[in-house]
């Protein structure tokens, strides 16, 4: 009798005599990121179902990482197959506006500037003795883009999903913090109160129309391995300027698009499993993430002083930091920093310009990367 | 492949080949707003 009532307390304490050091660490690295997005509003609707689902699954014999479990079933099912951030991508299309970059599509090139941090940090990933599929997923933390981030990182190196994709979408939530600094270290006071007058309306809708069908089909031509991101980005896109399916781009932007939202985020958060996530390696994949998108800035940048070189000082090189995926957070910094040293300048549907393009330039790095690693025969 | 050859190759060709492929874009947009010149009076039918 008292035996039987051992072990029935036993199982009650079960679940504090299975914890390891590291499920605690965990559990606090969550509430972490519970504080950021409730407290500070840092990519809210992210790092909240993030900072769960690592609680979630750092509370030990639950078992919802484990085969039947519901974390499982949910990761298994729309991160593993790259079916969460596709159609992620749909919504982000349809909430998109080219206007701005199709208006001045000479600043499309600083969407590609201001992916280079990629690249770089690829290589550094690289020196620092990673292997060449996780070095492809730890640059892309420079794409400033979470869907890209994890469709990336689900293909070629899983195990670093969780690291990955909580840099990518942290960092995102941090440009306001670490943009302006760059820009005004890289930048002079005469350049960054360059006026870039007013945005004229010169797209006809037909334009509108046409552009995303002709950026799949040409793009995905140079980069096929990129088009499952490209395509759902330009097919949301087309569904938002044709105007004739209204339900449906409305259902992409708003209902799914947050139930996707949801499960991805505690999906990811799934992956934060103490044992697993407590490395060496992931401080390192942290610090080079914020050095990719870092770089990214340093690069738009100096791509922006040069297109001002050559368009004798028609361009801000500030608009430069926006090509990159953080949309709109990107342009509306370059708008608070060009309006501190010229209160009539107004930088920011410039800004958009580059900060849309530099969506688009973070698929198609992720594809030309792709497709790259494939002609390489690297996978 | 070894890390140096892969890592060169993939700065270069990526770096290059993403610049490459928004440069083309931007001529397509070029082009498209020439074939589709934007006019005031149509697209205010268009809208309403």
């Amino acid at each position: 009798m008292l035996d039987a009532i051992m072990s029935g307390l036993n199982g009650l304490v079960a679940g504090f005599i299975h914890l390891h050091w590291s499920n605690p660490v965990m559990i606090l690295v969550g509430l972490i990121l519970l504080y950021l997005g409730i407290k500070k509003g840092f990519e809210p609707l992210l790092l909240v179902p993030i900072g769960f689902g690592a609680i979630l699954v750092n509370i030990p014999l639950a078992g919802l990482m484990d085969e039947e479990g519901f974390l499982r079933i949910i990761y298994d099912a729309g991160v593993m197959t790259e079916i969460f951030p596709l159609l992620i991508f749909v919504g982000i299309g349809a909430m998109t506006d080219f206007g701005p970059l199709l208006e001045n599509p000479k600043i499309f090139m600083l969407g590609a500037a201001g992916q280079f941090g990629i690249f770089l940090t690829l290589a550094l990933a690289l020196a620092l003795g990673f292997t060449k599929l996780e070095a492809l997923s730890i640059g892309i933390i420079g794409a400033c883009d979470g869907p890209t981030a994890i469709y990336v990182t689900s293909q070629y190196a899983p195990h670093l999903l969780g690291a990955v994709s909580v840099a990518a979408y942290s960092y995102m939530s941090l440009v306001p913090v670490f943009q302006p600094p760059i820009m005004r270290l890289l930048t002079t006071k005469e350049e960054r109160m360059i006026n870039m007058g007013t945005v004229k309306k010169s797209v006809s809708k037909t334009t509108k129309i046409v552009f995303p069908i002709v950026v799949t089909v040409i793009a995905g031509m140079i980069a096929p391995k990129g088009l499952p991101l490209l395509g759902t980005i330009m097919l949301g896109n087309l569904m938002k300027e044709c105007g004739v399916v209204e339900r449906l781009t409305k259902a992409s932007e708003n209902e799914i698009a947050n139930v996707v939202t949801l499960l991805l985020g505690i999906s990811i958060g799934a992956t934060m499993d103490g044992r697993v996530f407590l490395k060496y390696q992931t401080l390192i994949i942290l610090c080079l993430g914020l050095l990719a998108i870092c770089l990214d800035t340093v690069c738009g940048v100096f791509f922006g002083k040069l297109m001002k070189v050559v368009t004798r000082g028609k361009i801000n090189p500030l608009i430069g930091a926006a090509g990159i995926s953080a949309y709109p957070m990107a342009a509306r910094v370059v708008q608070r920093e060009g309006q501190k040293y010229n209160r009539k300048n107004y930088l920011l549907m410039h800004a958009m310009g580059a900060n849309t393009g530099g969506q688009v330039g973070s698929v198609i790095a992720a594809g030309v990367m792709l497709s790259v690693v494939n002609g390489l025969g690297i996978v | 492949m070894d890390n140096l050859t892969f890592g060169v190759s993939m700065v270069v060709v990526g770096m290059g080949g993403t610049l490459l492929t928004l440069w083309i874009l931007s001529l397509l947009m070029l082009l498209l707003k020439r074939i589709f010149p934007y006019k005031e009076e149509n697209e205010k039918n268009i809208s309403g």
